[in-house]
């Protein structure tokens, strides 16, 4: 039994000390952001590497869980006859929920694990330190622009994510099950508030965006520098990034709606 | 060289289509081009009830929205809501004997206010108040009326 609350203990202790280490490493980052924006082209290249390079993914992502929407929409709808609501049911699904949710889950698997393990792989092969001799802060050179980058993108993608899937959810809703247009477009127009639905949407994964890249980059330059390091380093960006966006979006739904 | 152009290039397609997707978000999706901003006025009315009306709740006439609900607030010294609602100016001939009723929209639908044109010859202006008004209809009430009613009648035979 003492045993087990000593584990207990232990286990709290160093989950504290890694977070601490994660807010640190945050501060660390921002304090070098200004110098960061003076050199562009890094940030560029980065935006380049996180948001371009997934735009694929996103977009097919989105167009099918929009269009899979539409499908489990109009299946409900029908039953109470409410089959023009149809548009609004997808937008809200999707610009306030599934697009910041699934985009930051997305990025963690596709952008994040990138990012970890190109981090990490430098630290194993000891380029970080060998800039740390040159007097460039690796922080400031490496990790500062890729942080950037991913924050800047993840909105991006989060905006392409929701866009794809109403068109998604209208083309399988107005083409192929035959909801009418002018409902499907008036009714979401009527009910889907700029303020409330859009802009708390951007705000969300504007945060998921912060904490995906923070913890990607924090993972990868803490890394263990042996091979099995960098692999452990990318699997738990994605699993801890999965579990925080997710926890992180209860709360932010829970305070946005304010209804807890 | 060559390398890095496509990747600029890359970014700023990325860039510009997500701020389209953005865009078309809030034109498209959303009621951005109704919102405040453009020319009104503002009426105001009170109701004994006024049911589940919200701010932007429409305010129609003939079942056209001529504006909408700005804001829904107790009276605590008159025991009344009081509504204020922003009327775009295009439609500034409505007689200021109109009455306002909390209508329902559908079955499942959300309230709001309806206008009935009244006969007087002046219209209303800025800050004016509606007069007559009927509140919300709440279900509860019309059932124990109802069975009020039949109750009555069965004492009588």
């Amino acid at each position: 039994m003492r045993r087990v609350l000593v584990d207990v203990a232990y286990a709290v202790q160093e989950w504290l000390e890694t977070f601490g280490a994660s807010q640190i490493f945050l501060m660390r980052i921002l304090a070098g952001c200004p110098r960061a924006l003076l050199r562009p082209g890094l940030i560029v290249r980065q935006v380049y590497a996180s948001g371009v390079l997934s735009l694929a993914i996103i977009g097919i992502s989105g167009l099918f869980v929009g269009m899979v929407l539409a499908l489990q929409g109009y299946n409900s709808l029908e039953r109470f006859g409410a089959t023009e609501s149809l548009g609004v049911v997808a937008a809200l699904a999707l610009v306030r929920e599934l697009g910041p949710v699934v985009t930051a889950l997305l990025f963690a698997g596709r952008a994040g694990t990138a990012l970890a393990s190109e981090i990490g792989l430098m630290r194993a092969t000891d380029q970080l330190s060998g800039m740390e001799m040159m007097a460039v802060d690796p922080i400031k050179r490496v990790v500062v622009p890729r942080f950037l980058g991913g924050i800047i993108s993840m909105p991006l993608l989060a905006a392409i994510f929701s866009a794809m899937g109403i068109l998604g959810a209208w083309l399988v809703g107005v083409v192929l099950l035959g909801v009418d247009e002018g409902s499907f477009w008036s009714s979401m127009r009527d009910q889907v508030d700029y303020k409330d639905d859009v802009l708390s949407g951007v705000l969300k994964s504007f945060v998921f965006g912060i904490a995906a890249s923070l913890l990607a980059v924090f993972e990868g330059y803490n890394s263990i520098p042996t091979a099995e390091g960098v692999s452990r380093a990318t699997t738990r960006t994605v699993v801890l990034t999965a579990l925080s966006v997710l926890i992180l979006n209860f709360m932010l739904t829970a305070v946005l709606i304010g209804e807890v | 060289m060559r390398q890095t152009r496509a990747v600029e290039f890359g970014t700023g397609l990325f860039v510009f289509m997500g701020i389209v997707a953005l865009f078309f978000l809030t034109t498209r999706v959303t009621n951005f081009d109704s919102y405040e901003g453009e020319k009104g006025y503002t009426l105001m009315a009170r109701f004994d009830n006024v049911g589940s009306l919200k701010e932007r709740s429409p305010v129609s006439m003939s079942g056209v929205t001529i504006g909408r609900v700005t804001s829904v607030e107790f009276d605590g010294s008159e025991l009344e809501a009081v509504v204020h609602m922003r009327i775009n100016s295009v439609y500034d001939q409505i007689p200021d004997d109109s009455d306002a009723s909390i209508l329902t929209q559908g079955i499942l639908g959300g309230q709001y206010i309806g206008l009935e044109a009244g006969g007087s010859p002046d219209a209303f202006t800025d800050n004016d108040e509606i007069q007559f008004t009927q509140s919300a209809l709440v279900l509860e009430q019309l059932i124990s009326k109802y069975l009020f009613s039949k109750a009555e009648d069965s004492d009588e035979e």
